[in-house]
């Protein structure tokens, strides 16, 4: 009994602390309010770019993560621990030792940034940078859930597609990838709320100019200096969508687990 | 509910625990433009009558946490204009004056930009403050005294606003700027690596760094004490040091 109501207190402590802080960003002002500050210049700039490049950002982790965390899932080789650890670690780096890591390998003065400049590749203040910064610090969490989600992924349809006559491509495309979907969305939503979230690798490597580098976290970090009312609005928006992204993941998950379930 | 208040408490046992810790020396929380970071640093490593805990950011971004209630006990910003405001809105005691700075163009070392004409070049690419930091605000200030077509010029090779003079320093020490607007005392703390470009004094705007006990310091005694020590004591011989310049008298 005693244990019971101590999972339950537990459990009202963690719900009051952490939907506190997120319903007083509603409370604090009128929605009148919020939309009125979402007309204030810079604003609806930063909710696009931070949409753009947060989506760049996901094309680019599901094209080439995809493929790499079905390999890291199906196949065994040396030193394979060694790379899915350094893969997973920009997942538990600070973003501020992303932002430094960023430049000193692909800054202008990093161990790269001649040959990137020769390229004629510019990062550094660039909308491009902005995404290379997303990039880095939210693949690890597509790829994890991948990982996890093709490992999974019950080798006995594969066999029986291949018997079938079917390519090991064609059975990745049409067996693997969709047994794996909920974890693959699952992942793309973690991923896509990182990105969205990012703001110190984003600051250190990219810099901060309105319609170009100023994500939405970074419009709202300037705006709290000013007017914490504009702030309390674009931190309203990013509240919504990410809302609508985990919400949209459950339905997605739930449909597949009714459909896609082993009878 | 009760359960929140329970955490509460906890939290502030810890503080107080904190602060036992100190000796008998009050902890003063000092919230400091992030331009007096070497400076403040290495005075408050030093300073005898009390514990102190620096807050190094914008002076902008210190003045909006203080409006949104947090306390530190002391604010030191690199203009008076929020000091001054915080006063009227009855946040912060008479704000003293206790030091200048003297605005300057940094570039890499070696650049070859060396007027602010330079900057209108196409191509270079400029790491300013944000509107809303002191910095910022003098940058912007400055630049509206050039002929218009200059300024814009200027104004359109603008690639970052940072949010804090040290953002500008870290843009221009990685190569990623090719000049900015920042104090003297900046560059002299960076070193080798930049270069300050001194403006025409008809350009150069007046930088007067004001600081004030916050309402509700937990030992006001103390934070006036820092804050007389920033215009005559061991802070402002390192302020000194580190290129500061004496208070407008």
């Amino acid at each position: 009994m005693i244990f019971r109501i101590a999972l339950g207190a537990a459990l009202a402590v963690a719900l009051v602390f952490l939907t506190l802080p997120v319903v007083a960003i509603f409370v604090d002002s009128t929605p009148g309010e919020l939309i009125d500050s979402l007309g204030e210049p810079g604003a609806l700039d930063a909710l696009w770019l931070s949409l753009r490049t947060t989506a760049t950002a996901l094309a680019i982790i599901l094209v080439v993560g995809t493929p790499a965390a079905y390999l890291l899932a199906t196949r065994s080789f040396r030193g394979k621990a060694a790379v899915v650890t350094l893969v997973e670690l920009p997942l538990v780096l600070p973003p501020a030792v992303a932002g430094v890591a960023l430049l000193a390998a692909l800054g202008p003065h990093g161990i790269v940034g001649d040959e990137l400049d020769s390229a004629g590749v510019e990062l550094t203040f660039q909308t491009a940078g902005v995404v290379v910064a997303l990039t880095f610090v939210a693949s690890p969490f597509y790829i994890r859930q991948a990982v996890a989600g093709f490992a999974s992924v019950d080798r006995t349809l594969l066999d029986a597609s291949r018997t079938l006559g079917s390519s090991e491509a064609r059975g990745f495309l049409r067996v693997v990838i969709p047994s794996a979907m909920p974890s693959l969305v699952a992942g793309a939503a973690l991923a896509f709320g990182r990105a969205l979230g990012e703001f110190g690798a984003t600051l250190m490597f990219a810099g901060s100019l309105q319609g170009v580098t100023q994500t939405a976290p970074l419009a709202i970090y300037e705006r709290f200096n000013v007017e914490f009312e504009d702030a309390l609005a674009l931190s309203a928006v990013l509240v919504a969508v990410s809302a609508a992204i985990l919400l949209s993941v459950k339905l997605v998950q739930g449909s597949e687990a009714l459909g896609g379930a082993p009878r | 509910m009760a359960a929140l208040a329970g955490v509460l408490v906890l939290a502030a046992a810890g503080c107080g625990g904190d602060e036992a810790e100190g000796g008998g020396e009050p902890r003063l929380v000092v919230s400091a433009a992030s331009s007096m970071t070497e400076a403040l640093t290495e005075c408050a490593r030093d300073y005898a009558a009390a514990d102190v805990r620096l807050q190094l950011a914008g002076s902008d971004e210190l003045a909006a946490q203080i409006r949104q209630g947090v306390k530190p006990d002391v604010y030191a910003a690199a203009n008076t204009r929020l000091p001054d405001e915080l006063h009227d809105e009855g946040l912060l005691s008479r704000p003293v004056e206790f030091a200048t700075n003297t605005f300057v163009l940094a570039t890499p070392a070696g650049s070859e930009i060396d007027a602010v004409e330079d900057l209108r070049r196409e191509g270079v690419a400029i790491a300013i403050g944000s509107e809303s930091v002191p910095i910022g605000a003098y940058t912007r200030e400055t630049l509206a005294l050039l002929p218009r077509a200059q300024e814009e010029a200027i104004l359109a090779n603008v690639r970052s606003n940072e949010p804090d003079v040290k953002g500008i320093v870290g843009k221009l020490s990685q190569g990623a700027a090719d000049a900015g607007f920042v104090y003297v005392t900046d560059v002299n703390a960076a070193g080798e690596e930049l270069e300050a470009i001194e403006l025409p004094a008809e350009l150069e705007p007046e930088v007067t760094y004001g600081a004030g006990v916050v309402e509700g310091a937990r030992d006001p005694g103390a934070a006036r004490a820092f804050v007389e020590g920033l215009v005559d004591g061991p802070c402002a011989d390192a302020l000194e040091a580190a290129g500061f310049g004496p208070p407008p008298r």
